[in-house]
């Protein structure tokens, strides 16, 4: 990690603490000549980017550490591409404080966003129930392994409280696991076989829908839309999120969760900008399935409610405000299946005479 | 790569079969070549001093100007013609063993009509099929004035001698093609017997008599632009009146930098004869994007001349849908899926 070390510090370098983003190495810096030296070495090509180099030796040199800022972009295809647009916007703190530029999707970015989908929906939903479980599983357990940053994001990027982060991020676990088990259910709660008066044996199966433009909650950055992507992918659907606008950054990091986390790249595809310019772009495209509005309300549910229309999708709106806090129920899930039923000749009753079997 | 031994080579005006040729072919008179390129088919050797002869290609300089020319952005009113105009260029291609004959019908149905839903769209320029197949596409596209392309001589590798190469071709002609497509014998070529893919050509070319014939370079298989510009050349020489890229069953296939080496030999040929050839990229070309690229590049390098399914094509089989679904795209306002567009 790049560091830029000043010695007017000087004075402070006794007492000065490892901030968080302070690697040990740089911190071992000041103990003595030759690890500052060494530390010097290693890092010789971020040399221009210091105030001033240490005159004499590491003993003098002091440490402020200048974390390394984090460039946001897309999630599209499981690539990180900024937007085709070349656009940013900047995203504000709780006390309106600059944290980071975001990208800010295009409309030919949703284009690519829905064609990575597509592509990625056959083997997704081709996939084993067993698979799709232990991938987002996984995807559980490394969100588990950034606890602590998403914590940290949440508090700054949020206003939460340590302990109200906390919270959001380990029932953000909780929410992925609890849809990890349900990947191989969902036949079982939602299939049957099917009482019919005839010589067959009749049975039901959920099947996902397809690709589902999904727009995250506009407040809740992080558990609402774990609650929002899980339920899509679950049943083998691929996903094209639109984020909460003023608050993007919990889900780019999330992004990076699941770009290393074995989920196929396209299965969830993120996108971070503004709802209204690219909903309609998304509500009309023909080749998407299905809507899930939950993160839009007022005249552009109802105007992008109408656009799906033509094209015939699948639409879903929460109930009220949605508390993701809550347990959730199968709505999310039986929103984006499709029941496919067969009918399968089992012979004619009359010349088994009653028991073929 | 002999010792350059006469090879009789057929002249400007009396082309004659080869020695090799059991069938005795009534050749029909070519257009003379002008008087300085006359000679350079008399004899292998002076073949083989003018292909080595032509000017050497840039590749950097090619490859830059193919890429700075796709950057162009096509927007609107000339979108949608370009679009149409892509459309009508496509040779709708199928090349599979597993051709059955529904297949080809139902190609010749989406050829006829590409797209249902919109009467306004264009007709393709051709169906491309085995020669074996013709006989269906011919049927299916009478009266239509849809061509019935066939490729032929022992396609795609052309690995076979002369007398089923013509055999290969009468079939097709026969069957109703009004196109053939060739290959050239690229294991000949890159050995240095030109004479002998000249032959060939030539041969082929008197087989087709007026039926417009099209000159596969497989440039995959050429390794060097400046093999692409000879082959174009030569295939010129010969008597093509389509060069064309590639088979389709090679990657990488038709590239832009290799279309615009081949857009500035036909533009070239044009200056030295006055005669027009046309130019057929085929394969890895899905994308509307992608063909109006080379649209763009057939506009900058050879001219707009050649902006006619007479002198430009497109051979592809999935390019179509994409173009339908951009068209609708310009009309409509929104983007489609494939599930709204017809399979074939």
């Amino acid at each position: 990690m790049a560091q830029r070390r000043t010695s007017t510090a000087a004075k402070d370098a006794a007492t000065a603490a490892p901030t968080k983003a302070a690697p040990a190495t740089a911190t071992s810096a000041n103990r003595g000549d030759k690890a500052g030296a060494t530390a010097r070495t290693a890092s010789r090509r971020t040399a221009s980017r210091r105030v001033s180099a240490d005159a004499g030796g590491g003993a003098n040199g002091v440490i402020s550490a200048v974390p390394v800022l984090k460039t946001y972009k897309l999630y599209i295809g499981g690539k990180f591409p900024r937007s085709e647009s070349g656009r940013t916007y900047p995203v504000r703190g709780s006390s309106g404080e600059f944290l980071a530029n975001a990208a800010q999707a295009s409309r030919k970015d949703a284009r690519d966003a829905v064609v990575a989908a597509r592509k990625a929906f056959g083997g997704w939903s081709g996939a084993t129930a067993y698979n799709r479980g232990q991938v987002i599983y996984r995807i559980a357990e490394m969100l588990q392994g950034r606890r602590a940053q998403f914590v940290e994001l949440l508090m700054t990027a949020e206003g939460y409280g340590a302990k109200a982060a906390a919270a959001a991020v380990d029932a953000s676990i909780d929410r992925l696991v609890h849809y990890a088990g349900w990947t191989d259910k969902l036949a079982q709660v939602f299939g049957s076989s099917n009482p019919v008066a005839g010589p067959f044996f009749s049975f039901s199966t959920p099947e996902p829908t397809g690709v589902v433009a999904a727009f995250a909650p506009q407040d809740d950055s992080l558990l609402g839309l774990v609650s929002v992507i899980a339920p899509i992918i679950t049943s083998g659907n691929a996903a094209v999120v639109v984020t909460s606008e003023a608050r993007p950054l919990p889900a780019v990091t999330l992004a990076e969760v699941l770009a290393t986390s074995d989920l196929p790249g396209g299965v969830v595809n993120i996108l971070t900008g503004s709802a209204a310019e690219l909903g309609t772009h998304l509500a009309t495209h023909a080749d998407i399935n299905a809507l899930d509005l939950t993160g839009v309300d007022g005249q552009l549910r109802i105007a992008l409610a109408r656009d799906a229309a033509g094209t015939v999708k699948r639409v879903y709106t929460p109930h009220g405000t949605p508390d993701f806090t809550k347990t959730s129920g199968t709505a999310r899930l039986r929103a984006f299946l499709e029941t496919k039923t067969v009918w399968h000749p089992t012979g004619a009753i009359s010349l088994a005479g009653g028991s073929s079997y | 790569m002999g010792s350059p031994a006469p090879v009789a080579l057929g002249d400007a005006t009396s082309a004659r079969a080869p020695a090799t040729s059991a069938a005795s072919v009534a050749v029909p008179p070519r257009p003379a070549l002008p008087p300085h390129l006359a000679g350079v088919v008399a004899d292998e050797s002076a073949l083989r001093r003018f292909l080595y002869g032509l000017p050497g290609v840039d590749p950097v300089g090619v490859e830059s100007r193919a890429a700075s020319l796709a950057t162009r952005s096509i927007k609107k009113g000339s979108k949608l013609a370009a679009l149409d105009l892509a459309i009508s260029m496509v040779d709708l291609t199928t090349l599979e063993g597993a051709d059955t004959p529904g297949k080809v019908k139902s190609l010749c149905a989406k050829a006829r009509r590409p797209d249902p839903d919109d009467p306004s769209t264009p007709q393709v320029a051709a169906v491309c099929v085995y020669p074996d197949r013709v006989s269906i596409a011919a049927a299916e596209l009478a009266g239509t004035g849809i061509g019935v392309a066939s490729v032929a001589t022992a396609f795609p590798s052309g690995r076979s001698s002369l007398s089923i190469k013509l055999a290969d071709t009468r079939l097709a002609i026969e069957s109703g093609a009004t196109e053939v497509d060739m290959v050239i014998d690229r294991g000949a070529f890159l050995a240095g017997e030109y004479g002998h893919v000249f032959d060939e050509i030539a041969a082929i070319k008197a087989e087709c008599g007026e039926t417009r014939l099209k000159v596969i370079l497989e440039t995959g298989e050429l390794a060097t632009y400046d093999n692409v510009r000879r082959a174009s050349w030569l295939a010129m020489l010969a008597g093509a009146d389509f060069i064309k890229t590639s088979t389709g069953k090679v990657s990488p296939a038709a590239t832009l930098p290799v279309i615009h080496v081949m857009l500035q030999a036909v533009r070239d040929w044009r200056t030295a004869t006055g005669r027009q050839v046309a130019v057929k990229p085929a394969g890895g070309i899905r994308s509307a994007k992608d063909a109006i690229r080379f649209l763009v590049a057939v506009h900058e390098v050879a001219g707009p001349e050649w902006l006619d399914p007479f002198y430009f094509r497109f051979g592809a089989s999935s390019l179509l849908n994409d173009l339908i679904m951009q068209r609708r795209k310009q009309l409509s306002g929104h983007y489609w899926g494939p599930d709204y567009v017809t399979v074939a």
